[in-house]
């Protein structure tokens, strides 16, 4: 009993004495998040004056970081937190700067040229966005000239929709029990093909909504050993485009990490679907799309929302084809900013380097989210 | 001999009563039709308590031996085999009786499947009709079933079965034209109806056309039919693409009041093709 005590009071004293020393001598990533009161003061340098900005950023002080531009006369506080966190709701709303690089670009006695890459957590994930730096000399102080981007403004307009919508009433637990329900939405996978890879094995594919109405998919796959045993169930995800209106087809990608095609005797797959309430609205035009080749091989293009209707979140999917129309690849980019109507918004979705050179044509479909509701 | 004669039509005795499963106070139809009116006869004196115990039912009645004791219609009403049992202060018997379902359907349930499917496929449509009785017991003697599936532009499918241990089933065709199609299954005056959607199929000949609208290409297609002449429904996502050099623009424009419509970057020399699901369009080379 005696030494129980003992315990209790050593892990209080030890919890206090903690909590004092965090408090009095905080490490500088704590007091940036904590208060701001420690951020690196130096701007000596250029890199020091970006460091300086980054970790302001990162500790969303945003008026010490406004403060300390050089330009800050173009545009308010607002307009740069908004230039970093989005002006509608999007990925980069709900996003915090996880982490930053500094690297030098160029450099004068008077003005100097910094690349700042944020690395942004959001809710799908990591997200990296890049800004060059043109930095000048006022004093002994480097000081940056933040490059504003002002969002685009829709102007104030009617744009008449004749959009589609779907609507499900399901049977009711009053129903005779021989009523039908609802049919479920028929779709059929139209490819599949598994693919060794460093990591695991990787079962690539596209499923085809037949019918006409919408609906929600997913794919599971189950691999089978040669003893017909089954080994693993995956789902694709959320690399797949969940919802298929009438019609359209969507690539699948189901990871197996640390399986080897080679156990692999046959695959289960279970494509799910369920009828969904959908709008056919926003259409979005993917322009300008180009595969290119390695190093940093990628698919690059520019998504124009055709609608009146914000799309907040937009997911970009490319299949990635042989030259015998063979899938070699499903890749993705959640685009983290809105769409607006009439707005291009650039996407870039990497391709690993070895697949790269077998790639002779790609399809690229987007999901978008509005908030709201799916669409 | 003399002596084995006895015995011989003892036994006999004792070998009908068994088949019949009663004893010889106790008199029990051997079986009778759900909801039909029926008696039990137990001989001897005095008082007892007769129990009929089976599917969902318990009867106790407290009966006078030597006489015939009534049941109404409707006493027993769940098929299935009975336990009837006569307690008496002395003595207990036992029997059994068997309650089928009665012969005239009353009451039908018929499940149909799919309650959407596209036109002209072959056996597509499956119809499964269960006969019960006037208490929900399923009449398994065989019953003549009637399936008919309409619609109001095309002749009716009409078609009967028998049903086997109380179920009939039937696969027919789904008809050309798209619409609503009443499924009846009909035993008697007895019937039920089931809604099946008959939708179009995939895109057949998909067209479009381009023309120049600023500096962009205009792109529309020809109304969208499917093979049988019906027209694809609106919300049905056709996909347009635009290949110039190596780069490469495509839109997912959903059908909207039959045609597909979109604008796309007028480029000289570009390649533009049209698809829906699987259905390759025609192809245009755009020269302005």
């Amino acid at each position: 009993m005696s030494s129980g005590r003992l315990l209790a009071a050593s892990l209080v004293g030890a919890t206090v004495a903690l909590v004092t020393i965090g408090t009095l001598w905080p490490n500088a990533s704590a007091a940036a998040y904590a208060s701001g009161e420690h951020f690196s003061e130096s701007t000596s340098t250029p890199e020091a004056a970006v460091q300086s900005l980054g970790e302001e950023i990162r500790a969303q002080a945003w008026d010490r970081a406004y403060s300390s531009l050089a330009n800050k006369a173009q545009f308010t506080e607002a307009q740069f937190q908004r230039d970093l966190t989005s002006y509608y709701p999007d990925l980069r709303t709900y996003a915090t700067l996880s982490s930053f690089e500094v690297q030098p670009l160029h450099a004068s006695d008077t003005d100097a040229k910094v690349q700042l890459k944020m690395h942004w957590s959001t809710v799908v994930g990591p997200s990296l966005s890049s800004r060059e730096l043109h930095l000048i000399k006022n004093g002994n102080e480097w000081q940056v000239e933040w490059p504003i981007k002002k969002e685009a403004v829709v102007p104030p307009q009617v744009i008449p929709v004749n959009y589609l919508r779907w609507d499900v009433i399901n049977r009711t637990a009053g129903d005779d029990w021989g009523a039908q329900d609802v049919e479920a939405p028929h779709v059929r996978i139209v490819d599949m093909h598994p693919v060794q890879r460093a990591e695991g094995l990787v079962l690539l594919g596209e499923l085809l909504n037949e019918d006409v109405v919408p609906a929600y998919v997913s794919v599971t796959a189950t691999l089978i050993s040669k003893d017909q045993k089954p080994i693993e169930t995956e789902g694709s995800f959320d690399e797949i485009s969940h919802q298929l209106l009438p019609k359209q087809v969507t690539p699948f990608l189901i990871r197996f990490p640390n399986v080897s095609l080679s156990d692999v005797a046959s695959v289960r797959m279970n494509p799910f679907s369920t009828l969904v309430p959908a709008s056919a609205d926003p259409v979005i035009e993917i322009e300008d799309e180009k595969l290119n080749p390695a190093p940093d091989a990628s698919l690059t293009g520019q998504l124009t929302n055709q609608s009146g209707q914000i799309a907040n979140v937009a997911h970009v999917l490319g299949t990635f084809y042989d030259k015998s129309g063979q899938v070699v690849w499903v890749g993705d980019e959640y685009v983290d900013h809105a769409l607006l109507p009439q707005t291009p918004v650039a996407f870039n979705i990497h391709i690993p380097e070895d697949l790269a050179r077998k790639i002779s044509s790609e399809r690229t479909v987007v999901a978008t989210y509005s908030f709201g509701g799916s669409e | 001999m003399r002596a084995r004669l006895p015995i011989l039509v003892g036994g006999l005795s004792l070998g009908i009563s068994a088949a019949l499963g009663q004893s010889d106070d106790l008199r029990v139809p051997a079986s009778i039709e759900a909801g039909a009116a029926f008696s039990i006869q137990c001989g001897g004196s005095g008082k007892a308590t007769l129990y009929i115990a089976g599917p969902s039912q318990v009867i106790k009645r407290d009966v006078q031996l030597g006489e015939t004791t009534w049941f109404p219609a409707g006493s027993l009403y769940n098929a299935g085999h009975y336990v009837v049992m006569l307690a008496s202060p002395s003595s207990s018997q036992a029997g059994s009786l068997d309650v089928t379902p009665s012969k005239k359907p009353a009451d039908l349930t018929f499940i149909a499947k799919p309650s959407r499917l596209q036109v002209a496929l072959h056996n597509g449509i499956t119809g499964t009709a269960y006969v019960f009785d006037n208490y929900k017991n399923l009449i398994t003697t065989p019953v003549q079933v009637s399936f008919e599936l309409s619609n109001p532009s095309t002749p009716a499918q009409t078609r009967t079965v028998q049903t086997r241990d109380g179920a009939a089933w039937i696969e027919m065709d789904s008809t050309s034209r798209e619409g609503k199609d009443r499924f009846v299954a009909q035993v008697g005056n007895v019937s039920s109806e089931r809604v099946v959607g008959q939708v179009p199929g995939d895109p057949c000949s998909l067209k479009m056309n381009a023309r120049a609208s600023g500096d962009k290409v205009q792109l529309q297609t020809d109304p969208v039919r499917d093979c049988s002449g019906n027209a694809v429904p609106d919300g049905t996502i056709v996909t347009f693409t635009e290949s110039y050099n190596d780069v490469k623009s495509t839109v997912d424009v959903p059908l909207k009041q039959g045609i597909a419509k979109v604008d796309m970057p007028a480029q000289r020399g570009a390649i533009i093709s049209v698809a829906s699901g699987v259905v390759l369009g025609n192809q245009i080379r755009w020269e302005q």
